[in-house]
């Protein structure tokens, strides 16, 4: 459902004094995050960033590397817009919107080198583990990439690789080990309303902003993967505004990851 | 491993519990009060004395429930009255709605139903020339309060402003409940809505479609406040717990900046 | 039915207690939630054994794709799909040859029982997502969906649930779990109305005789009353 227009025009005119939910401009709604939700899966991770939810699953399959990279096992992030969050599925489907999720999740991880991807070559040119990571989206109250980019990271980190039996079969329900993860990569996303910064935007205040930039954090504080999104342009003191924000709220969210990862493993 | 929290504990909640509870009630002749949940399929009375009263159906003897909400019994009508479900228009309901098209001769106005509502040019209080700009009079996105004055079967819906309540809804902003609780947050004899209006000072238009207008300083209490009251709908004493968290935050909202507006 | 079984699946009924435990004619333990995805209009999560399954309705609304509009009634939406992570080797996203004919069987499982007529013209959508995936998906994907329906104020003659009967070690079974689906003999997927028993759905493969036909009709019958109390328990507690 589309936003009224006259809700529009009240959230734009009131968004310098005050957010619906009474939360600070720069202020996170609550999150969790749970492990090994998905017995199925190698890896699994619920999200919840106020009523927006995703869960995130990794599964492994073996696999050929590519030509130009023998030696590498491959990973990918795969978002779907679950009919089941959506009521307009059949609407033609939000599919760009989907597809540019699934890509800055990706290249989050990607570009972090957060899966050292040459320890998961099995034997060179021939066989690489390849990581799935796929994520469903729940239900939706704005800011899917933040959730996406957490839910995914967190399988990431518990996730095991299964065993390879003798003759070169996967034997699904014995493991060998963790993936070798490296990073743990935040997204943080904040746009711009009617001039003023708003980060972990809800469905409605994403619907009636003008521009969107997500910024990817790793532990040493550098940025490892930015996208900006929405019509209207940003300011250099803005996005650099908006670039503290994530290299502060990153750290707290990191450390929520790493308390649910260790709980995961005790 | 970490375990999944989606399932509560669960009361062992056997179904012959509900089905005793469902006798007893309908020994005691005055079932106006009872919050029997029925739901599809549940049997409500085997006898021909019955009649079938809304979301009800007849096989034989038997009336069942075709949907889940409250058993009513009225003299010879049984009734189950909706706790969810999506809105229905019928004539002489109130609907909010937006103006989502200009037309030559009518208007064109969402109220959040697949169908949307037409108001035609005959419907506005004013005398309008043929061939004049519509547009001066409502234009795209503005908001409509207006009734229902008919529906067909194949879903053609009109609405009027030449009611005396119909209005064009100015500033403020909208919140959507579920259509089915509009009448708790109305409350018996509008006395829910009443207090809820007086001590956030707000002006508050409830429509039967589920849309709520609310304009005025106190908006984000009066929004807490309905979607409190829709999510306790069923509850008993609601008109008193919101009287009293009305008071609380009434209360707070007077005392002198509040010590997390500080720390931002 | 598979020719290599492992030895540990060879016996799956040993005195009379399965692998898991239970009794021939036991259900798997239930759990259902109602209201799980704020943002539909209905919606159910439901947990039998390791098999879990999310479920959600939007509408009646605005029937697309607008070709398959009916002026009469509205139309049911079904659309079933096992999420990558559900099984032990990934599946790919997006509808699959299975997928679409299990959303068939199950549109035609409940649409018998809701009032379309009341709807013209407009649509119900159901999703249901396989979150894990341990044999019986179909069957509990149509009990959740009852119950979504039913929390999203469609009007509806009862309730629908659905297990499987099957054949295992040459007997027969209630509600088969993975190991005993993939090597057992027989699988039969059935649903059924609260009010009348009457059955909505039914598929089989394998190997029955009339007569363990006719028993696992009877069987079903009985076994299912707990999944209709479990729908009945899980919409009151919402609403208590």
């Amino acid at each position: 459902m589309t936003l009224l227009y006259q809700n529009r025009q009240y959230i734009r005119n009131n968004i310098a004094q005050k957010r619906e939910d009474r939360r600070t401009n720069e202020q996170f709604r609550d999150i969790t995050i749970e492990t090994g939700i998905i017995g199925r899966a190698e890896g699994s991770a619920r999200v919840k960033i106020g009523d927006t939810e995703i869960i995130a699953g990794v599964k492994t399959e073996i696999g050929k590397p590519y030509p130009d990279s023998p030696s590498e096992g491959v990973i990918m992030v795969n978002s779907e817009f679950s009919a089941l969050a959506s009521p307009d599925f059949e609407n033609g489907p939000p599919r760009e919107d989907s597809i540019e999720l699934s890509r800055v999740v990706d290249r989050g991880i990607r570009e972090s080198k957060t899966v050292d991807v040459e320890k998961l070559c099995i034997e060179k040119g021939e066989k690489v583990w390849m990581v799935f990571v796929d994520i469903t989206i729940v239900n939706h109250d704005g800011n899917l990439i933040d959730a996406a980019g957490i839910g995914a990271i967190t399988a990431l980190l518990t996730a095991q690789l299964p065993k390879i039996n003798e003759d070169g079969t996967v034997e699904r329900e014995e493991f060998e080990g963790n993936l070798p993860i490296t990073q743990i990569p935040v997204p943080v996303t904040s746009g711009l309303i009617n001039n003023t910064i708003i980060t972990d935007m809800s469905k409605d205040e994403t619907e009636c902003s003008d521009a969107i930039f997500t910024v990817t954090t790793i532990e040493n504080e550098n940025y490892c993967a930015m996208q900006k999104a929405g019509p209207s342009e940003l300011t250099e003191e803005q996005m650099l505004k908006i670039a503290d924000i994530a290299q502060k709220e990153s750290k707290k969210i990191r450390a929520a990851i790493k308390t649910a990862v260790k709980k995961h493993k005790v | 491993m970490t375990s999944v929290k989606i399932i509560p504990k669960k009361k062992d909640t056997t179904i012959k519990n509900t089905t005793e509870k469902k006798n007893t009630k309908t020994e005691t002749k005055n079932t106006e009060q009872s919050n029997t949940i029925v739901l599809p399929g549940d049997i409500l009375v085997e006898s021909i004395d019955f009649l079938t009263g809304h979301g009800t159906y007849r096989e034989g003897k038997k009336i069942y429930s075709k949907i889940l909400g409250i058993l009513r019994k009225k003299e010879h009508v049984i009734s189950v009255i909706p706790l969810s479900g999506t809105y229905q228009p019928k004539p002489r309901d109130f609907i909010i709605g937006e103006v989502a098209y200009v037309g030559y001769s009518n208007w064109r106005v969402d109220f959040g139903h697949p169908n949307s509502a037409t108001l035609p040019m005959s419907g506005v209080p004013e005398f309008i020339e043929n061939g004049a700009d519509l547009s001066k009079y409502y234009k795209r996105g503005d908001l409509l309060f207006a009734p229902i004055e008919s529906v067909t079967k194949n879903m053609i819906i009109q609405i009027s402003m030449k009611d005396k309540r119909a209005r064009k809804l100015f500033g403020g902003k909208i919140i959507n409940i579920s259509p089915s609780k509009v009448p708790r947050v109305i409350g018996k004899e509008g006395t829910m809505i009443a207090q809820i209006k007086n001590k956030t000072g707000c002006i508050i238009n409830v429509s039967q479609n589920g849309r709520i207008w609310i304009k005025g300083d106190n908006e984000p209490l009066a929004t807490r406040t309905i979607k409190m009251v829709e999510k306790l709908s069923h509850k008993k004493g609601l008109t008193e717990t919101i009287s009293q968290y009305l008071d609380k935050e009434v209360k707070i909202m007077d005392t002198p900046k509040s010590k997390d507006m500080e720390t931002q | 039915m598979a020719s290599n079984v492992p030895e540990k699946y060879k016996t799956l009924i040993k005195n009379n207690k399965r692998i898991d435990g239970r009794k021939l004619d036991e259900l798997r333990p239930v759990k259902i939630e109602v209201g799980v995805v704020p943002s539909a209009d209905g919606s159910a999560y439901i947990e039998i054994g390791n098999t879990k399954v999310l479920v959600a309705v939007h509408g009646p609304k605005e029937m697309f794709p607008r070709h398959m509009i009916n002026e009469d009634r509205a139309v049911l939406n079904v659309r079933y799909a096992m999420l990558p992570f559900s099984t032990s080797e990934r599946v790919r996203p997006g509808p699959s040859r299975r997928s679409n004919e299990i959303s068939k069987v199950t549109r035609h499982a409940l649409e018998s029982v809701i009032f379309l007529e009341e709807f013209p013209a407009m649509g119900i959508d159901l999703t249901l997502d396989i979150i894990q995936a341990d044999a019986g998906t179909r069957a509990t994907a149509i009990t959740a969906a009852s119950v979504a329906l039913a929390h999203a104020g469609i009007p509806m003659k009862g309730l629908v649930a659905a297990t499987a009967i099957g054949k295992i070690n040459d007997k027969l079974a209630v509600d088969l779990n993975g190991p005993e689906d993939n090597f057992g003999q027989t699988d039969m997927p059935i649903a059924m109305i609260s009010t009348n028993k009457n059955i909505t759905l039914l598929q089989m493969d394998g190997d029955f005789t009339k007569e363990e036909f006719k028993t696992s009709l009877e069987m079903a019958k009985k076994a299912i009353d707990p999944l209709f109390e479990a729908q009945k328990a899980a919409l009151q507690k919402y609403y208590e």
